[in-house]
């Protein structure tokens, strides 16, 4: 679930509120948006995807909050790395080109 | 065709089409209509682009090229496995359509993979990539898109043909309506909050509302499709677990268990004891290539420090429901109409029985009938919707029942029908493996719900609103999904019966269903069985 806005890093563009598929974060005018409902949060990454700062951290767990000790360990680690992965973001190219999946799915 | 005529200082719109959902189907829907000259409005529950069971994750596509034996291969080898349900001339025009809007997608600049002899292969998208791109290309073809703006009933006129809908702008606090000449029903199918990747927003709710218009469906109980997933996590990718040996908390091997056929050893296990995965059957190769086919396949792993590929993880089964199941609204023509005038549906939201009967094994089936679907009735709303001018004066009704009208009982609490629903649907020795007897107590209780829904006072304010029409729909799904489950005494397809094992010939039909208080159930006569296909498969 969705854990961490790192004000730091967040210019409060809400670009991760409009695209939320859930609704999650509510604006806060001039500063960074607010985790409002945790609880509808899916665990689907898409945030972390359209955030142009790396300013978002979600928890890979999808059933429970993570713990402060957890979030601080792998947000450390992660922050932005999805985003990389999917070749998004200034200077990136988008690795859908990279698609392996033909040579590990068969006909079907 | 005229375009889109807004009234100003309120959101209320008028176009041709009206689309609901803008996954996939609905994206393609979109902008088919209005290659047809249509103007459209596409409202989505989410955000148009990140929402939906595709844009989180990654997809096999069903594309095969039209040369060779191949085709037949492909149509074939699932027939059987669909329980002989599937239809070769909807099978045909599907790989058709695919085929060629995977074509168009190549020229839109999807950046498809180049094989080592440089030619793009095209048998699977990424869903960031892809819906990004959908998102454009209907914005490019002057498609209104409402974001964050769920639908909560249709409109009719007086005649009864759908003429639009209302809903909420979650974001903007204010109500939406749009009517239109005809409307697209393209809200994917239904997961039951069950957290499986993307599939939140799969509630059920365009089934809802196209039942209380008078629409039909096909194939409800070929809904219990549960998705392999590390038992902490939310992806749900199936696939990859090919590669995966089974084993119990102690290192054993748990014999049969896998996951296609061998995941019923494992729907059985976790009902006594916790299920462990390593993916150790994959080579060097194919863990490089799983973590650059599926980027968020991997990502929990990491994030965890745990490596798949050389340590048990435990794993679970997260019910996808109708999403990867078959069933869904009844299709009654080439164009995706449903059997209400003025109302089409497309990808998970309909039946995908016509191209693979009771079973799909995977997401490539349903992303090609996504693309397909939608494409078709798009086009057929746009048609619809030239011979259905609405005029100003045109009186519409809304259809919203259970949840919205004014009843004088007590108010109802979202969460908890929520609970009740999937007490009734997630245990997989009720839905993975059903009994008559189970599904006679289950419907029970549900109905008893739906009494309780249908006499609760509404609820108050938009959002609890929103979320009681959310728990209404999967309530309305669980009735027709556990109804037909009863109405097929065989197992066939995913639908496996513990009192009714294997193929009984003599109900290769379709069951149809539908009703709001009264849930009916009925039968649809099937052509021949396709012995050339049969053939093939032998061979």
């Amino acid at each position: 679930m969705i854990e961490l806005i790192d004000t730091e890093r967040c210019t409060g563009c809400n670009i991760c509120v409009l695209a939320c598929p859930t609704n999650v974060f509510a604006p806060v005018a001039g500063q960074a948006p607010q985790i409002a409902r945790k609880d509808d949060c899916q665990t689907c990454f898409m945030c972390e995807v359209y955030c142009p700062e790396d300013a978002l951290f979600v928890a890979p767990y999808a059933d429970r909050a993570a713990t402060a000790a957890e979030i601080t360990t792998q947000s450390q680690q992660w922050l932005g790395s999805y985003r990389a992965a999917v070749g998004w973001g200034k200077g990136r190219q988008s690795t859908a080109s990279d698609d392996q999946s033909y040579q590990l799915l068969g006909r079907d | 065709m005229s375009g889109i005529e807004e009234r100003v200082g309120s959101r209320e719109w008028r176009a041709d089409v009206l689309i609901i959902g803008g996954g996939p189907a609905g994206t393609w829907a979109a902008i088919s209509a209005a290659a047809k000259g249509a103007s459209v409005v596409l409202a989505d529950k989410g955000y148009c682009g990140a929402s939906g069971a595709t844009a989180p994750s990654g997809t096999a596509v069903w594309y095969v090229e039209p040369e060779g034996p191949k085709r037949h291969q492909s149509k074939a080898s699932r027939y059987a496995m669909g329980g002989y349900l599937a239809e070769t001339a909807w099978m045909d025009r599907v790989l058709d359509q695919t085929y060629s809007n995977m074509q168009t997608l190549a020229d839109w600049g999807y950046p498809f993979p180049l094989d080592s002899e440089g030619t793009q292969r095209r048998i699977s998208l990424q869903g960031p990539e892809y819906m990004r791109l959908m998102r454009k290309r209907a914005k490019q073809a002057g498609v209104r898109i409402l974001d964050h703006s769920p639908a909560l009933q249709l409109l009719t006129d007086q005649d009864g043909r759908v003429s639009g809908a209302s809903g909420i702008s979650r974001q903007k606090n204010q109500d939406w309506r749009v009517e239109a000449g005809a409307v697209v029903i393209a809200t994917g199918g239904c997961a039951f909050l069950s957290r499986a990747l993307g599939c939140n927003v799969l509630t059920g709710d365009g089934h809802l509302m196209a039942a209380e218009a008078g629409a039909q469906f096909s194939g409800m109980e070929f809904s219990n499709a549960y998705g392999l997933c590390p038992a902490f996590a939310s992806v749900t990718k199936s696939a990859f677990y090919k590669f995966a040996t089974f084993y119990h908390a102690d290192g054993r091997v748990m014999e049969g268990a896998g996951s296609a056929r061998g995941r019923s050893v494992i729907a059985k296990a976790l009902q006594s004891e916790a299920v462990y995965a390593r993916l150790d059957k994959a080579d060097a190769d194919a863990r490089a290539h799983i973590r650059l086919a599926q980027p968020n396949f991997i990502l929990p792993f990491d994030r965890l420090g745990i490596d798949p590929f050389s340590q048990m993880f435990p794993v679970t089964l997260r019910l996808e429901g109708t999403v990867r199941g078959t069933g869904g609204l009844r299709i009654v023509d080439d164009q995706c109409a449903t059997s209400v005038p003025g109302l089409y549906a497309a990808g998970d939201a309909a039946t995908r029985e016509l191209i693979c009967g009771g079973f799909t094994g995977g997401g490539s089936h349903n992303a090609a009938w996504a693309l397909s679907s939608g494409f078709w009735a798009g086009a057929g709303a746009a048609q619809f919707a030239q011979g259905n001018r609405l005029a100003n004066s045109t009186h519409l009704r809304g259809q919203g029942g259970a949840g919205l009208v004014d009843a004088r009982g007590q108010q109802l609490d979202p969460g908890k029908l929520i609970t009740a629903v999937q007490d009734e649907v997630f245990p997989y020795q009720r839905n993975w493996f059903r009994h008559g007897d189970e599904l006679q107590a289950s419907l029970g209780r549900l109905d008893t719900l739906w009494q309780q829904v249908r006499e609760a006072a509404p609820a108050s304010g938009s959002e609890q609103t929103l979320r009681l029409r959310e728990a209404t729909s999967m309530l309305a799904v669980s009735r027709w999904m556990y109804r037909s489950a009863l109405e097929r005494t065989e197992s066939r397809g995913m639908h496996r019966r513990t009192d009714y094992a294997g193929i009984d010939s003599a109900q290769r039909h379709r069951v149809i269903s539908g009703g709001l208080d009264d849930v009916w159930t009925s039968h649809e006569r099937l052509g021949p069985v396709d012995e050339q296909l049969l053939t093939g498969q032998a061979a």
